[in-house]
């Protein structure tokens, strides 16, 4: 088992590495150079111009701006926002509550919907409710989120103005702060929800053929308990990966949800700093969404290896 | 000589080439399709978008980008389906929206399968050199979260069509390399490459012959899923004004507009929101009968 961890922290190093690299490379893929695209019409300075290029080290050869860099990220810098000065780490753990906060919820939504659904549907297989279920996850993995949102603004703050549009409560009680994250909980959760109750219908429809689920029912145990007991235990360790690992998509989701809905979160703090040329701000979100993507991963990879017992002796 | 090693091999290959249906058996293929309910909606779905894409320049009531005074109109007066903030035709629009959803799908999917086909070969049958160095990069951006790879290069290239296609083809690269590369290192230790092999077939030979048919039942599954994604991720960067830029219609733009007006008429957001999902639902559902119809083995495995 310790083997295992070990060597899959190892391969998690060179994905990190390979991350960093590929961000690094981000800024310095823009054309002319970010210098030019900082300064856009004002442009033409020189003396301004190499005192920006030192400023950002564009004055020195790749690989050692590769270096400083990376000697920078290894202590935490993230470098500073051109816009604001503050260090982009600041705003990003400034920030990353409100992310964590809606991706969390949108798993609760996303769980909460498609368990009972993905085992309601599985037991009455081909019933209506089982092709209503159908339906509605095949609809739910075709519609964009954002669109999605879009539709619950117009149903449940425009025309009903039951819940605020957009935006975060500012203090406030525990009421209020729901009343905003439910809308795009529930957006960010939808797509999730359909996948995962795909999955559960299948795996729970797997598990029912069992022999040991027929040898319950031929002891004559109650149907509930079988479900319960026997059938449901083992059908959602495969569900339970899959959340895992969507927990990490649901970050690279809330970029687009977050935008919908005005969230304060790393994602509008991205599409921001896209917008504004904030380098910077750009690099450093993308770099965090995307370490704390693949560490999400690695983790229910372990928790994944250490519950089913097959995978152990792995390869 | 050469000749009779093809096809002596060629009889075991056909034990394997089944999946080759796609290209030989193009008519069974399409019955087996349409005999599925799902599937038969799917390329309906498909072929509804496409002749939309296009027939839109015959069919389009309007010009997409002419301006009217009837501001955000409702459906059914002079425009069908209403109009938007700057009294242009949603249905116009909505078509020609179709055509740069289908053009961007098609166009990034399939240079990415090109490039992902080629580099996947190169790693499963050369292996070596060329696979320690292809799978470790495919594997990273494996790894990156899909819209945020393709943010990046948009957030350093700048928002427009061609950077757009340019992320797109970055993002869907991989996963054509993956599977290529994978099925190309089984398919190279099967018997009758061995004895092509002895016999002197050339490496090129060996590939066009045998790796790549055994392949094209995977590419076609994913290439289909791969544009039910590309159609979304297009109209999600649209939608943050990242993508297609204005006035060309694209749907995820159209959207972003709608939601602004969205208090006046809620039309300019059903309208696009609609056409997303009918694009993405066609191929997705064609994709998974293609999945279920090609390569049973393939079944139920999801799919990034």
């Amino acid at each position: 088992m310790l083997r295992i961890t070990l060597i899959r922290s190892l391969t998690v190093i060179p994905v990190l590495l390979g991350i960093s690299v590929i961000s690094f490379l981000v800024i310095r893929m823009i054309p002319g150079d970010v210098i030019s695209s900082i300064m856009g019409q004002d442009f033409g300075d020189p003396e301004v111009e190499a005192e920006m290029r030192r400023y950002f080290g564009l004055d020195m050869p790749v690989h050692e701006q590769f270096f400083t860099w990376f000697g920078d990220l290894l202590r935490g810098d993230l470098g500073t926002s051109m816009r604001t000065g503050q260090p982009v780490l600041d705003e990003i753990l400034q920030r990353l509550p409100s992310t964590l906060l809606l991706a969390v919820s949108a798993l609760l939504v996303a769980i909460l919907l498609s368990i009972p659904m993905g085992i309601l549907s599985a037991t009455r297989r081909n019933g209506p409710l089982d092709a209503f279920a159908r339906v509605a996850s095949l609809i739910g993995l075709s519609v964009p989120n954002f669109w999605l949102g879009i539709l619950l603004v117009y149903v449940f703050s425009v025309s009903l103005g039951w819940l605020p549009s957009q935006g975060a409560s500012e203090g406030g009680g525990l009421l209020d702060n729901l009343k905003y994250l439910v809308l795009p909980a529930v957006t960010l959760g939808a797509s999730l929800a359909a996948i995962n109750m795909r999955m559960t219908r299948s795996s729970m429809l797997e598990v029912l053929n069992q022999d040991y689920v027929r040898t319950a029912r031929a002891k004559g145990l109650a149907e509930r308990v079988i479900l319960v007991r026997h059938a449901l235990r083992n059908s959602l360790i495969p569900v339970v990966t899959v959340l895992g690992i969507e927990l990490g998509a649901l970050l690279g989701g809330t970029v687009i949800v977050e935008q919908v809905f005005a969230w304060p979160g790393l994602g509008t703090m991205v599409i921001r700093g896209i917008s504004q040329r904030d380098y910077p701000v750009v690099q450093g979100t993308l770099l965090f969404l995307a370490f704390f993507y693949v560490l999400v991963n690695y983790l229910v990879d372990l928790v994944y290896t250490y519950l089913d017992p097959r995978l152990r002796s792995g390869h | 000589m050469v000749t009779e090693v093809d096809t002596v091999t060629e009889v075991q290959a056909r034990r394997l080439g089944r999946l080759r249906t796609v290209g030989g058996r193009g008519g069974a293929l399409l019955r087996q399709l349409t005999r599925d309910k799902i599937g038969a909606v799917g390329l309906t779905l498909v072929l509804l978008m496409a002749a939309a894409a296009a027939l839109a320049p015959v069919i389009a009531p309007y010009d997409p980008t002419a301006m009217s005074n009837q501001r955000l109109a409702t459906p059914g007066g002079t425009f069908l389906l209403g109009a938007d903030e700057a009294g242009r035709d949603l249905l116009s629009r909505a078509l020609y929206g179709a055509r740069t959803s289908l053009a961007v799908g098609l166009v990034v999917v399939g240079c990415a399968a090109v490039i992902g086909v080629l580099l996947g070969l190169l790693a499963g049958f050369y292996r070596g050199i060329l696979d320690a160095i292809i799978t470790p990069v495919t594997d990273i951006m494996f790894a990156f979260p899909t819209l945020l790879l393709a943010l990046a290069v948009v957030a350093a290239r700048g928002p427009g069509t061609e950077n757009l296609i340019l992320a797109l083809v970055l993002v869907f690269i991989p996963s054509f390399a993956r599977i290529v590369r994978g099925t190309a290192m089984s398919v190279r230790r099967e018997p009758f490459v061995e004895s092509g092999q002895a016999a002197g077939l050339s490496n090129a030979r060996l590939i066009f012959k045998y790796v790549l048919p055994n392949s094209i039942a995977p590419i076609a599954v994913q290439f289909t899923t791969s544009i039910a994604y590309a159609i979304l991720i297009e109209a999600s960067l649209g939608y943050l004004g990242l993508g297609v830029q204005p006035p060309a219609p694209s749907w995820g733009s159209m959207l972003a507009n709608g939601k602004a007006f969205m208090e006046l008429s809620i039309w300019p957001s059903v309208v696009p929101g609609v056409c997303i999902m009918i694009a993405v639902l066609g191929f997705n559902l064609l994709g998974d009968t293609l999945r279920d119809v090609l390569d049973p083995r393939l079944r139920g495995r999801t799919n990034r």
